[in-house]
Parts: structure tokens; C-alpha cells; sequence
């Protein structure tokens, strides 16, 4: 039997697509690591006495042994305090502090239940229209990324031979992985009034556009720095469909197209949710980037949080607005884990 | 082929759109101009040696540079472990740690970044060096963790019980047959945990206090329109120097899926 087979044995996702090209990219790299398996590792002597020969751990290693329990939780210990004390913890104080109150006078935190915070997010429209504006461009960017992940994933998976493949695959990863800021900044340049774009349309004698600081601005520049985080879930998963599938689809007679909608479209799903994932969260959490290509008046929920607790100090009410987001995302995850995205994630 | 043909041009403009801006912003920093302007007046090279004279930037690479590898360290540890862990765990209630420790990287960077703010002062601590590295310790986590438990679920279970049947205790096994099988993926993973906290910027805002990490001390200059020069320069170097970390996990893995965060 195919060794990578045996390997995918426990993996979750086996169950979703029995497909026998699932472990190609992976199969072997994966026969490598098992050539240079368990050498090299004699250099570490005292930590190997250590190891291996103090009793205590040598008790609790058979002990893990025969209950399953006493394994993962020794494992696990460490990860769940840092985890638990620190972020999940950090969420919950979140969601306590937005029913506090601050002090006008001395500007401290007034630990207490009072929906004061929320009564004036309800009370301001300005509030809802930020947020109508926040989820709606979050929104318009996961569409417009799936629109354009397509073609790429589409040619690298099934057009492109290996080294292309492998060329492609790390001019997705190069901008996905280069600062963050650069690219931003790099858009602020191209799109301001006397920037590349106008001066290159002026060269083809068109007219300039004003779209530097504007809602379109921010529609381009999110969609071009959160494309690679759909490129590479929507790739992984034209790659788990089993190519017998689309000959089928061919030999039923069904045309290019209705293949892609009927065929690819509907297995890939739980990879464009995944990428959805991305693409939706990282709009929705970014407030640098309507700060510096949005204009006047095109704040995002995080802008209000940012000036909240940064400049205006008003940690209750910056958390009751982030409850928002929270709940948004937290709907929008579930809603994923139902359509098998957290495998594909 | 007339319908490769449509494809193969829309995938050339998709790369022509990911990539004019970056080609744009390296151009930038041989500008001679100290103010942005295109097409571009001059060409000069003083800009780098400028920068690189420049304490203010000096401090904030260090500073970046010391947070990432600590938070890298942090994430190596704890992600590991989790991942040991949790493929050793039943269905139901790896579902559970699995789903809550992605977290970190599936919720909004303004929600982190709020929530260990109001978590410090709630606590009544200040924000210093320590809080910086806590928050990127939290994503960078994650990262390591994906990697790892990617490759774990690829090793039959059957390794380490041959191993137990051959008397290795559970340290015996980590270090003879689990450690080799998943040491690529660990690198891989902590080679992307260190580019990801090197470069963030939003939940770093909100975890800082005085403190300038590099991606803040350019988010400072682009806002308040100084230095923008020295902001080019450094762009750059980042830009340079960020393809390495992140070609080189890509080979670790050889997976296509897994260097997505």
C-alpha cells in the first residue's frame, strides 16, 4: 500500500475527499524526512541522561502509557495555562470592560455593569454607519479575492508543469509574506493625485482619476494585500478533487464551464470559505489601512477602537464596540465549520 | 486552447497586480528626491547609508528583532506541546482545541489587540517590552502550531508505538522518532512565526507602550509624513529580506496549503 496513504489514515479531511492525489505535493518530502529519520540526535548527552533516566519522568512516561489522559494533559498544561490566562482571558476582560464605566474627572476605569457604552453606540448612527461601511468593504473584498483566486489557482494546480507550479506558488507567498506596511504605502503612492496611476494614465492621454482616499481606494488596496490568503486555501482545494471527476464530467458531456460550476465550484467550497475566513477577519481587524489610503471620513470599526484607547483612553467604550467584530466572527466561524472549512484552513 | 489562452491573461494581469506595487515601492528607495513624487527625479544611493546612521531606526530593528525571536521561542515551545497533544486526543474533543486555537489568527488583529489591552489595564499593568512580546507570542503561537500538527497527522500512530514496544520510554520517542519527523515543520513554522510578529503592526499598537518596533516606527513616519526617504530604505530591506525566511519554509514544507499564516 502507498505509504502516504497510511499516513493520511488519521487526518480529519480523509473523510471528506478519498481522493488518491490528496498527499501528491506532500508524498515525497514526506519519504525525505523518513530517509533522514531518527539520526543525529546522539549530540545531546546530558540532556539525554536527563531524560531518560530520571525516575519521576520515567514514572510519568509509563503512566502517560497506560492512561491516554495523563499524556495529553501533561502536554497540553503548559499551552492551556499560557492560552487560557493570557488570550482567553483577555477576551472575556473584553467583553467584562465593555460594562464599565470611566471617570470623567480622574479618567479611571469604574469596574461595574452599566450598558452606558452600548446605549451610546445605539444612540450615534455615525456608529452604524461605520460598521454598515467596515463589513460591507470586508465584504466586497472576500468576493472580489474569490473572483480573482480562480484563475490562479485554476492554472497552477491543473495548467502549470512543476517548476511553473513552483515559480507561481512563491510569487503568491513573496507579497503575502513582505511588509505589510510596504505594500500599503506602496498604494498610497500609486493612488494619491499626482501618483503613478494618474501620471500613467495622463501618458495614455486619458483623464485622472480620484480615487486616493477614498471607500474605492480601500476596495483595492484590501483586496490586493489579502489575494495570496485565497490564492493558496482555493489552490489546496482544486488540488484534493480527483481529476477522474472532471474527465467524468466530460464524458457526460458537460462543457468547460458548467464542469467548473457544477463540479469544481461546489468541492472547493470548504477551501474558499477558508480563504473567506481570512480575507473577511483581516478587513474587519485592520484600521491602518483605512488611516492611511481612506480620506476623511472613511473610519472602520478599528479606527474608532484604535482612537479610543489611544488617544481618548476610553478602554469601556473601544470594548463594547470591538464586541461587534467579535460577534460577527464568531457567527461567521461557525457558519464555516459547518461547511468543512477549519480543514482546509 | 482558446479558453487556456483567457486564463493564462488573466493570470498574467493577477501577478501584474501583485507585483507592480512592491516593484513600485523598491524602485522608490533610489529615488534622489526626498519627497515622493513620480516618475522619479534622480537616482541616489546616500538614502541607505542615511538610514542606516539613523538611531531611531537602529533601536526599532532591534527591538524588532529581539521581540521576534523571543516570541518565536515562546511559540516553538507551547505550540509544539499543543500539537502533541492534541493528536493524541479523541474526535470530539480535538474538535474543541482545535477550533479554539485558531483563534488567535481567525479573529480580527483589532480584537486581540483590545482585548489584551483592556486585559493589562485591567490588571493594572503597564504597557512595556514584555506585553509586546505576550501579544505576538499569542499569533506566533498558532503558526508553529498549524505547521506541526500538519505533519503529525501524517505519521502513522504506529512509529511511536513500535517505538514503545521496543522499550523507548515517551522522552526516549520525542527525541528518537517524533523530533526528526517533525523538525522541518517546527523550523518551517518558526521561520513564519518570526516574519509574522517582525512585521505586525496592529495588535503591536495596542500592546506598545513608548516602545518602537520597526513596523511602528514606519506606520509613525508614513502618518506624519516625515523621513519618507529613510521609510523607502527600509522598506526595502524588509521587503529583501523577508523572501528569504519565507522561500526557505516554503521548501521545509513542500506543501502547498501550509505556509498560508
Amino acid at each position: 500500500m502507498d505509504p502516504a496513504r497510511v499516513w493520511e489514515r488519521d487526518a480529519p479531511t480523509s473523510k471528506l475527499v478519498e481522493s488518491p492525489c490528496r498527499a501528491s505535493l506532500s508524498q515525497t518530502r514526506t519519504n525525505g524526512v523518513w530517509a533522514s529519520g531518527p539520526v543525529g540526535v546522539e549530540g545531546a548527552k546530558p540532556l539525554a541522561f536527563f531524560l531518560t533516566m530520571s525516575a519521576p519522568l520515567r514514572a510519568l512516561s509509563s503512566l502517560s502509557w497506560r492512561r491516554g489522559w495523563v499524556g495529553v494533559l501533561s502536554l497540553l498544561a503548559l499551552p492551556a495555562v499560557w492560552f487560557g490566562g493570557l488570550y482567553l482571558a483577555a477576551i472575556g476582560a473584553m467583553f467584562l470592560t465593555s460594562f464599565w464605566t470611566v471617570d470623567d474627572f480622574s479618567g479611571d476605569l469604574i469596574p461595574g455593569f452599566s450598558l452606558v457604552n452600548f446605549r451610546a453606540l445605539l444612540a450615534d448612527p455615525t456608529y452604524a454607519h461605520i460598521a454598515e461601511r467596515t463589513i460591507g468593504i470586508a465584504a466586497a473584498v472576500t468576493l472580489t479575492d474569490i473572483v480573482l483566486a480562480w484563475p490562479v489557482a485554476f492554472a497552477m494546480v491543473r495548467l502549470a508543469g512543476p517548476r511553473l507550479r513552483a515559480g507561481m506558488m512563491a510569487a503568491v507567498l513573496i507579497p503575502l509574506w513582505s511588509s505589510y506596511l510596504a505594500r500599503v504605502y506602496a498604494w498610497r503612492l500609486i493612488l494619491s493625485h499626482d501618483g503613478v496611476l494618474n501620471w500613467a494614465l495622463a501618458e495614455v492621454g486619458l483623464p485622472g482619476l480620484h480615487i486616493g482616499y477614498s471607500n474605492w481606494a480601500m476596495w483595492i488596496v484590501f483586496s490586493y494585500l489579502w489575494l495570496p490568503f485565497m490564492i493558496l486555501p482555493v489552490a489546496a482545494a482544486v488540488e484534493r478533487i480527483p481529476p477522474s471527476l472532471l474527465e467524468a464530467s466530460a464524458d457526460l458531456g458537460a462543457h468547460g464551464l458548467s464542469t467548473f460550476r457544477r463540479v469544481m465550484l461546489p468541492m472547493a467550497l470548504p477551501g474558499m470559505v477558508a480563504g473567506a475566513i481570512s480575507t473577511f477577519s483581516l478587513t474587519l481587524g485592520d484600521y491602518v489601512t483605512p488611516m492611511l489610503v481612506g480620506g476623511e471620513g472613511s473610519d472602520f470599526i478599528g479606527n474608532v477602537v484604535y482612537s479610543n484607547v489611544g488617544v481618548t483612553n476610553n478602554i469601556p467604550f473601544a470594548a463594547a464596540y470591538a464586541v461587534l467584530p467579535l460577534c460577527v466572527m464568531a457567527g461567521f466561524l461557525l457558519v464555516a465549520r459547518k461547511l468543512g472549512a477549519f480543514d482546509a484552513l | 486552447m482558446r479558453s487556456n489562452v483567457i486564463i493564462w491573461t488573466a493570470v498574467a494581469a493577477i501577478f501584474g497586480f501583485l507585483f507592480i506595487p512592491v516593484i513600485i515601492i523598491l524602485v522608490y528607495a533610489f529615488s534622489a528626491a526626498p519627497i515622493p513624487a513620480w516618475p522619479l527625479h534622480g537616482f541616489a544611493l546616500h538614502w541607505f547609508a542615511d538610514t542606516w546612521n539613523d538611531d531611531d531606526v537602529r533601536e526599532a530593528l532591534l527591538l524588532s528583532v529581539e521581540v521576534a525571536v523571543l516570541a518565536t521561542v515562546m511559540a516553538i515551545l507551547l505550540g509544539t506541546l499543543a500539537a502533541l497533544a492534541v493528536v493524541k486526543m479523541r474526535s470530539a474533543s480535538r474538535e474543541v482545541v482545535s477550533f479554539v486555537a485558531v483563534l488567535p489568527i481567525a479573529l480580527p488583529g483589532i480584537l486581540t489587540g483590545m482585548a489584551l489591552a483592556s486585559y493589562f489595564a485591567s490588571w493594572g499593568m503597564n504597557l512595556s517590552y514584555w506585553t509586546i512580546v505576550a501579544g505576538h507570542a499569542t499569533f506566533c503561537t498558532v503558526i508553529v502550531y498549524n505547521n506541526v500538527v500538519a505533519r503529525l497527522r501524517r505519521m502513522p500512530r504506529s512509529l511511536t508505538e513500535a517505538s514503545a514496544d521496543l522499550g523507548a520510554d515517551a522522552f526516549r520517542t520525542f527525541r528518537l522518532v517524533q523530533l526528526p519527523m517533525m523538525g522541518s515543520a517546527i523550523g518551517a513554522g518558526a521561520l513564519l512565526a518570526f516574519a509574522l510578529s517582525f512585521d505586525e503592526v496592529i495588535v503591536t499598537t495596542f500592546t506598545a507602550g513608548a516602545q518602537n518596533t520597526l513596523p511602528l516606527w514606519i506606520f509613525g513616519a508614513i502618518r506624519l509624513g516625515q523621513k519618507l526617504p529613510e521609510v523607502n530604505v527600509v522598506v526595502f530591506g524588509i521587503i529583501i529580506f523577508t523572501a528569504v525566511p519565507v522561500l526557505l519554509a516554503q521548501r521545509l514544507i513542500g506543501d502547498s496549503g501550509r505556509v498560508a499564516r
